[in-house]
């Protein structure tokens, strides 16, 4: 199966992990999204060779995927499936940067080595989160937040409708893919010219579905917004939730726990 | 290639959302007032439209390997600028939700990248004058390659600019820029020639979906300077902005800005670019200090400022390494403890 059929394979697995029920999932979409962006932020804000002060986080991130009841095999297969691209920039890292930053007895580990751990790790706590906001929030409940934290409403419709008509057609590209590669013999018609016909047919298929959508869509009354039944509706638990999760990652951020963890447990088998 | 949040700080991160943002919310009105509500459906549906295109992959003469179309400028062509832009921008949305291609943060970046570059520069500035009426299939096919490769050529210019001023990745500019360029290059002439393809097919089958696409923006109007000199002022008053929180969480600008300085490597450009930042930073940080800091950070950052020479870069005491290395370990082991437990408890339920 090709990176990008599992990747819509993975659409339908997330749109299920998304419709379970959590303590996690019953949250406020809009406490999600800022705990997200805070968390990402906090990571992000790290210096490039920080390692241990990274590892909270993924404790944090551990303990919400675990409380949503997301399986971890899941994300994982996502980060793995992601990673080629992170390391093959952090990769450089050793190359370019050969300060030794940390000894080991007598072995001195150059930062660049430091730095692609680090950046490895914010990679799988970046993408990790993300995961997790989606896989427990949902698309749609996602895009109601962003539009009530001040997201354009035309952007919001656009990615609603193209969610609705994600699965759609991407069944129809893979099975014309699929179509043409029965029907194709040592290579034939696989190339670019024969390629953009088809796309093309695909997106005269396209218009004309657009135009039907556009015609029922008027039908029913439509004028630009899309309403919901239940409006989003903060209560005090939400609140004290979100208060919660933002000092929590802040003082991971300020105060670096492993070193002082370390200290402490150093300390007491010195003495 | 998209941005990823690892490879990101927050001040460039920060800058290039508050001109994403900046360009949204423009393209939403520009969108809003059209009164066009064909369009709500069509933009829609063709976002969805992308993921389905890239489904079909096609082999390129010569190499075998297979690439697939990315479908920014197809989108500028059939939509006009700003429905494309926030089409372009909902479908990297859903590529950082779903495909962890990008992420959150990064979102501002690649949206400039892919985005604003295609619909506001290679668009209006070189596909409109030379396909002209859209009569000509040789006018439409050399646009649409010039347009798809200077598009790419400049995301791609933007996303090492990125990554260098981020300073997370070791990579220096010139090799980096180096690498880019070509293989963006190739890119582009397949984009270009598979885009060619698509529209030259719809121009043959139906010609007036093209006519009335993207109808009424004029080309090198003023608009586009005042859009850029919006977005400039934006860049430069979120840059200053932010640049406060920068100082006071030392991200990796300040450290790459250290760095270079401290190293006195000679890469002339990047001196340049680092030098102007330090000094916009300088001038306008109103909390120079580094409140947040932990002692031993702080103990780096005086050792560099006392010993300005190529050694003085990382001063770390060995004690502060062990402690390090053994409450890291610990909480690496309660991080997985943790998930073994969650896991245990599943499995019983």
């Amino acid at each position: 199966m090709s990176a990008i059929e599992s990747a819509s394979f993975d659409l339908h697995r997330l749109d299920r992990l998304a419709a379970c029920d959590s303590a996690v999932h019953r949250l406020d979409p809009r406490v999600k999204v800022l705990i997200t962006l805070a968390f990402l932020v906090c990571v992000v804000s790290f210096d490039k060779y920080a390692i241990a002060g990274l590892l909270p986080f993924a404790l944090f991130l551990t303990l919400i995927i675990g409380l949503a009841g997301i399986p971890s095999g899941f994300i994982l297969n996502r980060l793995l499936l992601a990673a080629p691209l992170a390391l093959l920039i952090g990769l450089f890292n050793p190359v370019y940067d050969h300060q030794p930053l940390m000894r080991l007895g007598t072995l001195a580990i150059a930062g660049g080595w430091l730095s692609l751990l680090s950046l490895m790790l914010r990679f799988c706590l970046t993408v990790g989160v993300v995961l997790a906001l989606i896989a427990t929030t949902g698309f749609n409940a996602v895009c109601r937040a962003l539009e009530q934290l001040g997201m354009p409403s035309v952007l919001a419709v656009q990615l609603l409708l193209l969610y609705r008509y994600l699965f759609v057609l991407v069944e129809e590209g893979l099975r014309l893919n699929r179509a043409r590669a029965l029907r194709s013999f040592q290579g034939r018609g696989l190339g670019i010219r024969a390629c953009g016909f088809l796309l093309g047919s695909l997106l005269l298929r396209t218009l004309d579905r657009s135009q039907r959508i556009h015609l029922a869509m008027r039908c029913r009354g439509f004028d630009g917004t899309i309403r919901t039944r239940n409006p989003l509706r903060l209560n005090g638990r939400d609140v004290l939730i979100l208060a919660i999760a933002l000092a929590a990652l802040l003082a991971m951020r300020v105060f670096d726990g492993p070193l002082l963890l370390g200290r402490f447990v150093t300390g007491l088998l010195a003495s | 290639m998209h941005m990823a949040d690892a490879l990101l700080s927050p001040a460039v991160g920060g800058t290039f959302w508050a001109a994403t943002a900046g360009a949204t919310a423009w393209c939403a009105k520009k969108v809003q007032r059209e009164l066009d509500d064909r369009k709500v459906p069509l933009m829609g549906v063709l976002g969805a439209f992308v993921f389905a295109a890239q489904m079909i992959n096609f082999t390129l003469p010569g190499t075998g390997s297979s690439g697939h179309i990315g479908g920014g400028m197809l989108l500028a062509i059939l939509l006009g600028p700003h429905a494309a832009f926030l089409t372009i921008a909902s479908v990297l949305v859903v590529q950082a939700l779903f495909f962890a291609d990008g992420g959150l943060l990064a979102l501002g970046c690649n949206i400039f990248n892919l985005g604003f570059f295609p619909c506001f520069l290679a668009y209006p500035l070189l596909y409109k004058p030379l396909a002209g009426s859209g009569q000509n299939h040789k006018r439409i096919v050399a646009g649409a390659l010039l347009a798809a490769i200077v598009g790419l050529q400049l995301g791609a210019v933007a996303v090492v600019a990125e990554t260098v001023l981020s300073g997370i990745s070791a990579l220096p500019l010139q090799p980096f820029l180096w690498a880019m360029l070509p293989i963006h290059l190739a890119i582009g002439l397949v984009e270009g020639v598979i885009t060619a393809t698509v529209v030259l097919f719809v121009r043959q089958a139906r010609p007036e979906i093209l006519d009335c696409a993207a109808g009424g923006w004029a080309p090198g109007a003023r608009p586009i300077a005042k859009v850029l000199t919006a977005l400039a002022v934006a860049a430069m008053l979120t840059g200053g902005v932010f640049s406060w929180f920068a100082s006071a969480l030392p991200d990796g600008l300040e450290w790459s800005i250290e760095q270079a300085s401290g190293k006195g490597e000679p890469v002339a450009p990047t001196e340049g670019i680092h030098g102007l930042f330090a000094g916009v930073q300088e001038k306008i940080a109103l909390l120079p200090g580094y409140a947040f800091r932990t002692g031993d950070q702080q103990a780096v950052g005086e050792t560099v400022a006392h010993q300005a020479g190529p050694t003085a870069w990382p001063a770390v005491d060995p004690g502060t390494s062990v402690a390090g290395l053994v409450g890291g370990g610990l909480t690496l082991l309660l991080t997985i403890g943790l998930a073994l437990l969650f896991r245990k408890r599943r499995a019983i339920a």
